[in-house]
């Protein structure tokens, strides 16, 4: 009894430290300031909003007019093509969008620039323009496929950093983290406090997102997961514990950054032609810094004594135990990396997106998990396998499906595999027992 | 000053109002799979969320009677649970998990596309179903209650139908869970190994738990939806956890537990809720805007979720002994 009571009273120690943590944090950074995609929707309480896309691509800049009931006001769309305008009273506005701010050739291709919307049910209306190539310029079936293939290609590898974070952490000690989704946003976060709100120099502010990203999964690991395991917790108990954390960490992060969309420095790049594929040089280094650090991740489990001893951590932990392995130290050091990759990742999906904003990682959250069944539970390179399917998939399919359901694909593929292989691509049948 | 009385009975109102009782049927629903049978089902949002769409869209697509719309969602659920089942019930429990939540979210994706905007509406939602169960309402034109328990004919109707489908409901899993039956998914519970040594097929029990609760949480998708519009960010993971969290709350186990705990969990949230606004509006907490008093409730409600797997697994009402979570 003694001896729990002690633990318990440590525990308890450790998550009040934690939240006098996050406390401070809170009371530290202040609240988002108001952005220039956004107006008077502080002041009133009925907005219209929308969102202005090219084939899936956000337009920036783009200028929004809303006028009516003897009111009006403008906005420019942000990086991710949205915008939002407050209106005093419901009623019957005109929405215009300034057809001479959008790129050369694109128009406004259903329903005219200029339109009446009502607002009488709802405080927030949704009006989305449709927009289409005013000179119709067309891009052969295949040039669209390959296009389309190295964007999933990318997405895919910033799916696997994330990915096989996750599947390492339920290889060692069996949780399904719901809270990695939470892990991914802090590393976009951290990134967006020192480069933007600290000015630091975005190499160094990358640096030190990872190195906070490492620390957090230790944190989170220190503070919460390992005293849990001592305690004997079972493993749905754990996962339902890691739900709870990620919907606690999640509205801390809107809580302190807001609820709206923040851009990363060096977002904006020019993009480079190879014959029918355009890529921005950033989507180019992305791919390059996945696929080092996902060499590097392998050489590290299929090389490094450490490493050697994660895989047989996976495989029987209290076999590894008994043959000297320190199977604490093991989990410490998974955390850490599932930290620092899941924190890398975030950033990645920052520039993707792009725009940093409290709940990218919950977006994706589902994605992580897809990649990890399909790749087989518990099996690092599974979920390089089952993330690079995911992305590519998730881009395809937008050929044929609307881009607002391209996730669908993705998730429907997940269950369709689980029907014929449920042990997943790479993954042993033992471990579904 | 705080407005402490104002505060008291605004949270009152949530102890018998449409959606706690909304939450109090899904959460029941969830008690038979988690609780009972030890399913990890994380779709319960998307059962929820058929009940609402298929009462909406049978209603104002197809001009369905209300008896016709209730059929339509019922129906729905019941496929949803087999597309969800047949796959996954062999599998471990984690599996269930994933693709239950998966499900779901491809539900809430396709109820919010643009390409579907005819039918579903889209972000906006639906609106415009109440008709048909209004006209049924044998109240007449009035006020009625007392107090904060004041409310019009409509508001009664829905909270009568509500609470009296989840009574109905409690007694039903109540008889379902002394039954053989009920022996059977527990032990299915406690040890599938056993079960099936005894001859009984697990698979097809498993697939009737999950069937029974996902129809309970449809019907509560569908009283949910009688004071409010149909949008589909409302069925989003988080109504699932909050589910979760209710379940908890009142013991997983248990038939009176989900009830309760929908009551506690919503009176709570908004006593909470209602402090921290009215606080941070006369400055007790400095540096806290009005936005960010309002998203304290998720905070405290993710906080309080994983206090409670800790620190009290078995929940309000639950027993020590029938700790309800599969290893």
């Amino acid at each position: 009894m003694e001896v729990t009571g002690l633990t318990d009273r440590r525990w308890m120690r450790a998550l009040m430290l934690l939240l006098v943590g996050m406390i401070a944090a809170l009371t530290f950074v202040g609240g988002g300031a108001a952005h220039a995609d956004e107006i008077n929707t502080d002041k009133y309480d009925f907005s219209f909003s929308g969102f202005v896309r090219n084939d899936g691509d956000p337009l920036k800049g783009v200028l929004i007019t809303v006028s009516g009931n003897g009111y009006s006001a403008q906005v420019k769309t942000d990086a991710d093509g949205k915008w939002k305008i407050g209106v005093p009273e419901k009623g019957t506005y005109n929405i215009t969008l300034d057809e001479s701010t959008l790129p050369t050739g694109i128009i406004v291709a259903e329903g005219g620039n200029s339109v009446d919307v009502e607002i009488d049910k709802v405080n927030n209306k949704v009006y989305n323009f449709f927009l289409g190539q005013g000179v119709r310029e067309t891009t052969s079936f295949l040039d669209q496929f390959i296009q389309r293939a190295f964007t999933g290609l990318s997405f895919g590898l910033l799916l696997a950093l994330a990915a096989i974070g996750l599947s390492l952490i339920f290889g060692t000690t069996g949780l399904s983290n719901f809270a990695h989704a939470e892990m991914v946003t802090f590393g976009a976060l951290a990134t967006l406090t020192l480069a933007v709100d600290l000015a630091w120099p975005l190499w160094i502010a990358l640096v030190g997102a990872l190195l906070l990203s490492g620390m957090f999964g230790w944190g989170l690991d220190a503070a919460i997961w390992k005293p849990l395991r001592r305690k004997g917790v079972g493993l749905i108990p754990m996962m339902i514990v890691s739900i709870g954390l990620s919907l606690a960490l999640r509205y801390i992060y809107q809580y302190i950054y807001g609820g709206s969309t923040r851009q990363l420095p060096g977002a904006d790049g020019v993009d480079l032609k190879f014959g029918a594929i355009s890529l921005s040089p950033l989507d180019l280094l992305s791919m390059a810094i996945s696929i080092v650090v996902l060499i590097a991740v392998a050489f590290f489990l299929l090389r490094t004594r450490i490493g050697k001893a994660t895989r047989a951590v996976s495989d029987n932990p209290s076999l590894a135990a008994a043959s000297g392995i320190d199977v604490d130290r093991v989990i410490r050091i998974v955390w850490v990396i599932g930290g620092a990759l899941a924190g890398l990742s975030g950033i990645l999906f920052a520039f993707y997106r792009p725009g940093v904003s409290w709940d990218m990682g919950f977006q994706i959250l589902l994605l992580i998990f897809a990649a990890v069944t399909l790749g087989g539970l518990g099996t690092a390179f599974g979920a390089l396998v089952g993330s690079l399917v995911v992305g590519f998939f998730i881009e395809i399919s937008t050929l044929w499906i609307p881009s607002d359901m391209k996730y669908v694909g993705a998730l429907a593929i997940l269950i369709l595999v689980l029907l014929v292989r449920p042990q997943g691509i790479l993954g042993r049948k033992e471990r579904i027992g | 000053m705080v407005d402490f009385w104002q505060i008291i009975q605004n949270a009152a109102v949530e102890l018998i109002s449409p959606t706690t009782a909304a939450y109090a049927l899904a959460a029941l629903g969830l008690a038979i799979h988690f609780g009972y049978t030890g399913l990890l089902n994380f779709g319960q949002a998307g059962f929820m969320a058929i009940g609402a769409y298929g009462y909406a869209i049978s209603t104002l697509t197809l001009g369905f009677p209300v008896w016709g719309a209730v059929l339509v969602g019922v129906g729905g659920s019941i496929i949803f649970a087999l597309i969800l089942g047949i796959p996954t019930l062999r599998l471990r429990a984690d599996y269930l998990a994933i693709v239950t939540i998966a499900a779901s979210e491809i539900l809430r994706l396709i109820f919010t596309t643009n390409s579907l905007d005819a039918v579903t509406g889209s972000a906006d939602g639906l609106s415009a179903y109440k008709g048909g169960f209004a006209a049924l309402n044998p109240f007449p034109k009035g006020t009625y209650g007392f107090g904060p328990f004041t409310m019009n004919e409509y508001d009664l109707w829905v909270r009568v139908v509500g609470w009296t489908l989840v009574i109905l409901g409690g007694l039903l899993a109540w008889q379902l869970m002394r039954s053989p039956w009920g022996r059977v998914i527990k032990g299915i519970r406690e040890d599938e190994d056993a079960v099936r040594a005894l001859g009984k097929n697990v698979y097809f029990y498993k697939m009737q738990s999950l069937i029974i609760g996902g129809v309970f949480g449809t019907l509560g998708g569908m009283i949910f939806i009688m004071p409010r519009a149909v949008v589909p960010a409302n069925y989003a993971t988080t109504l699932t956890f909050f589910i979760y969290t209710i379940l908890l709350l009142g013991g997983a186990a248990t038939i009176l537990g989900p009830i309760v705990g929908s009551m506690i969990f919503w009176v709570l949230l908004s006593a909470v809720s209602g402090f921290v606004a009215r606080a941070q509006a006369v400055g007790w907490f400095p540096g806290m805007s009005s936005v960010q008093a309002g998203q304290t409730r998720f905070i405290i409600v993710g906080v309080v979720l994983m206090l409670l797997v800790i620190f009290r697994p078995q929940g309000i009402f639950g027993n020590k002994k029938e700790l309800a979570f599969v290893k």
